[in-house]
């Protein structure tokens, strides 16, 4: 069975139609990549996803549930994880207290054992510490943990997002364009990065990119989304040397 | 000695009252910092506080710590249930309209207790049996000793509960971001009212010390230290906690000083005065950090 299941997508704001009729069927264990012009939309469509936006119609089921109408916090506990286009970091707070915050769902000790200082509190806390280190440590970021998310390097924030994002232990992995701002020799280390994520987590992954050479060394399969609508969906190859997509990006 | 003593009088007075404004002040700077508003009904939550403390040792009889609890459990019942009704349906109304709102909590906070309990102001004896202490010849009362341990209890377990504890971290990553918070599945509504229970909270506990310190009741009691820790928070930087309880104590400093050697009628003015050159030299206050917005 398809992981995600997102059939007649659309939403309008006012009278401009941003997305219209989009569908995509995400298979478990993908790499799926999602291309288009910009304003194409494709942000728009990790927002309804992801609960920002409310869709006008149309259906977004993941392991067969309905995600519309929930709202993000509750998607997010249902498995659906993102990064940023632009960096949303925590910066006031430390690396490790970053991922922290994505592991508030997995952990519980009351408030009263918060207060008062109590074993379950000091266990619970001392379990998520190690957590954290665990995925920080994925990333080779363990040595980072002190710092503070803004005093990162450009890439490492990046990297730190899509930590945060997993540890919040997600089915489905959106990433909003992971390479943006990127050198070519970064977004090599990011695709093996992407790669090994997958495997070891297990997870899905659906992503946002312009850098064509991300897109075909480790998508499976791509939706090319142009003015809100889906042009055309496939295998990279077929995709990429589809006329109506050279067109919908460099015009005739 | 005796001039010294005299000034070191004068100074631990305004500790006292400096740190009963930073009590307050952390409640205005937290709901600024996570919900962006200004609560301006946070200072009638003291006056809540001050009556449910008199209610339950002069009229329910209880003994002063259950008194004490009781004043506790109806200010943060009432600071979380204000949150629910009054400012979570305009989540996201422009802030004006948030304002107001929050003046007509405070009006009709007053005017329910002027209802309930009239305008003569009524008297209530300290809880605080303590006589005070004796140091050299500098003579400390006991509601001074008692509130400058208990705010500083406070202090040290609010930043303690913020840093440490993961009901903190939610509460800062929202202040951060709340939007990216959301969706790193924290529940914003819960941290909100976790927010003014807490605020309310310790709104309870600077009414109680109110109460010990000058033994009597009326509606507005709680308007003036209200509007004193608003402009502690706005002094230390509004939405920066270390900067609420730096700034109610100054604040309480200078009131202190200025009332014991320059004039007790010009100790408010000069109070403001001096907001206004801290504000004038660095507008986020003395703590506070500038946004800088990207262009």
């Amino acid at each position: 069975m398809a992981l995600l299941e997102v059939k007649n997508l659309g939403i309008s704001f006012g009278g401009l139609r941003a997305v219209d009729d989009f569908n995509i069927t995400i298979e478990k264990g993908c790499l799926y990549g999602l291309i288009g012009p910009n304003g194409a939309g494709k942000t728009t469509v990790f927002n309804m996803l992801t609960g920002v936006y409310l869709p006008t119609d149309g259906s977004i089921l993941l392991d067969g549930t309905n995600l519309v109408g929930k709202n993000p916090a509750q998607i997010c506990q249902s498995g659906v994880a993102r990064t940023f286009q632009n960096i949303r970091l925590f910066g006031k707070m430390t690396v490790l207290d970053n991922v922290k915050v994505a592991l508030h769902n997995e952990y519980n000790y009351s408030l009263a054992s918060g207060l008062l200082h109590l074993g379950k509190y000091k266990k619970t806390e001392a379990a998520m510490d190690q957590r954290a280190l665990e995925i920080l440590d994925v990333f080779g970021m363990k040595e980072y943990a002190g710092l503070l998310a803004s005093n990162l390097p450009y890439g490492e924030q990046r990297k730190l997002e899509i930590a945060r994002a997993l540890a919040t232990n997600p089915k489905l992995l959106l990433l909003d364009e992971p390479a943006a701002g990127m050198n070519p020799n970064e977004t090599a280390e990011l695709m093996d990065t992407i790669r090994f994520i997958r495997n070891k987590f297990e997870i899905t992954i659906l992503l946002i990119e312009h850098d064509m050479k991300l897109v075909t060394g480790i998508c499976e399969k791509l939706t090319v989304l142009n003015f809100g609508t889906e042009l055309t969906t496939g295998t990279p190859e077929v995709v990429l040397n589809d006329p109506e997509v050279i067109t919908a990006y460099l015009g005739e | 000695m005796g001039i010294l003593q005299n000034i070191l009088e004068q100074f631990i007075n305004g500790l006292r009252s400096g740190s009963i404004y930073a009590l307050i002040a952390l409640g205005y700077t937290m709901v600024y910092g996570i919900a962006k508003m200004i609560n301006f009904a946070h200072g009638d939550i003291i006056m809540v506080g001050a009556y449910a403390l008199y209610v339950g040792l002069s009229i329910l009889h209880l003994p002063a710590i259950l008194a004490i609890l009781l004043s506790l459990v109806v200010c943060t019942i009432f600071g979380v249930v204000i949150e629910r009704v009054a400012y979570k349906p305009l989540r996201s109304a422009p802030p004006l309209a948030v304002l107001i709102t929050a003046i007509g909590v405070s009006f009709l906070l007053q005017s329910v207790s002027l209802l309930i309990f009239g305008a003569t102001p009524i008297p209530q004896e300290s809880i605080v049996k303590f006589a005070g202490i004796k140091i050299g010849g500098l003579s400390i009362s006991g509601i001074t000793v008692v509130t400058l341990i208990v705010t500083t209890i406070c202090m040290i377990s609010l930043t303690w509960f913020i840093q440490k504890t993961k009901m903190g971290s939610a509460m800062r990553a929202v202040a951060e971001d709340k939007g990216a918070a959301e969706l790193m599945g924290i529940d914003v509504n819960k941290t909100i009212s976790l927010t003014f229970a807490i605020g309310s909270a310790l709104a309870s506990i600077a009414g109680i010390l109110y109460v010990c310190q000058y033994q009597s009741l009326k509606p507005t009691l709680g308007a003036m230290p209200g509007i004193k820790a608003f402009v502690a928070a706005v002094l230390g930087g509004i939405g920066s906690v270390p900067g609420a309880m730096l700034g109610g104590i100054i604040l309480g400093l200078i009131e202190s000083l200025s009332k014991a050697y320059i004039s007790t009628e010009l100790s408010d003015a000069i109070v403001f005065g001096i907001l206004v050159l801290v504000l004038l030299i660095k507008p986020s206050g003395l703590l506070g950090k500038i946004r800088k917005e990207k262009v």
